[in-house]
């Protein structure tokens, strides 16, 4: 049972009421795609992803990564029932997708340095503790229905 | 994993960017990464890990420093790095995953003190780059 306190819940909705979530979300998986390019296996049908520039401004990268990212919304709505939140989708990315889910690891890390560059100065050390537990934690139940 | 030319050309930028800073970027990465992955601190039990702690401080120093002659020698990193390497394998004994977490962290602090120094592309050679340094410190371990 995860457990959530008052200041942790703050740091998350606080911060997430800011984000740009499209904006985010195609940054996220931009970068998951050209810092770890091996990740790039579970979209060859993206078209172009053969340089930054091309990954950057590629609109499946974009689409995609507002898809991502608007699932991460969801979570945040639900942050004592993350298991159940993500259950559907475990599943998917297990049967359907085959994704290793070494890569909601490396999105999740991802993910917190492009909050980071975007806070700057207010993206604390108890603050990226806690984003980083969220998505420690999202990673986690996106594995769960794994067999 | 190899360093590009162009991997090695943006490290040294970065590290060209953050000058004098190094030392606060270190003791920054070093307060995230106790914050962070608490498990870390099981390496410090003989230092005071509170919040502007002066061992903290100096300890961050030391890895920057570390960092800031590994990104001058960067065609050299098992060379520049050899004595730290042994130190860890010998006396520091630092699980490998450890590395990984550290260099989470010191993205995260770049990212923080300098957004747009970290271009997607300095990023991912940025990322090379620490974990080449965490690779070259592990090494000898075994």
């Amino acid at each position: 049972m995860v457990h959530w306190t008052a200041e942790e819940k703050q740091l998350i909705t606080g911060l997430w009421g800011k984000v740009n979530v499209e904006e985010c979300g195609a940054e996220a998986l931009a970068r998951l795609l050209i810092v770890y390019p091996w990740t790039q296996r579970f979209f060859s049908d993206f078209g172009n992803l053969s340089s930054p520039t091309a990954i950057i401004g590629n609109p499946k990268v974009r689409a995609h990564g507002k898809k991502v990212l608007t699932s991460f919304g969801e979570a945040i709505k639900n942050l004592d029932n993350l298991k159940g939140t993500y259950s559907k989708l475990s599943e998917l990315h297990c049967d359907k997708l085959h994704v290793d889910p070494e890569n909601f690891r490396l999105l999740g890390d991802i993910l917190v340095i492009v909050l980071a560059a975007h806070f700057t100065k207010d993206f604390t050390p108890a603050c990226q503790a806690t984003w980083q537990k969220l998505v420690g934690l999202v990673a986690h139940a996106l594995a769960r229905k794994y067999h | 994993m190899v360093l590009s030319a162009g991997d090695k050309s943006n490290v040294k930028g970065v590290f060209a960017k953050i000058g004098g800073q190094a030392d606060e970027y270190g003791a920054d990465a070093l307060e995230r990464m106790f914050a962070t992955y608490p498990q870390t601190k099981t390496y410090f039990p003989h230092f005071d890990l509170g919040k502007g702690s002066a061992q903290v401080k100096g300890h961050g120093k030391k890895v920057a420093a570390a960092l800031v002659e590994a990104a001058n020698n960067i065609d050299d990193l098992a060379g520049a790095l050899s004595k730290l390497s042994d130190l860890h394998a010998q006396k520091l004994r630092v699980d490998p995953v450890n590395f990984k977490l550290l260099g989470q962290c010191f993205l995260v602090v770049v990212a923080t003190r300098n957004p747009s120094l970290l271009t997607p592309e300095v990023h991912a050679s940025l990322d090379k780059f620490l974990c080449a340094v965490g690779t070259v410190l592990t090494a000898k371990y075994r």
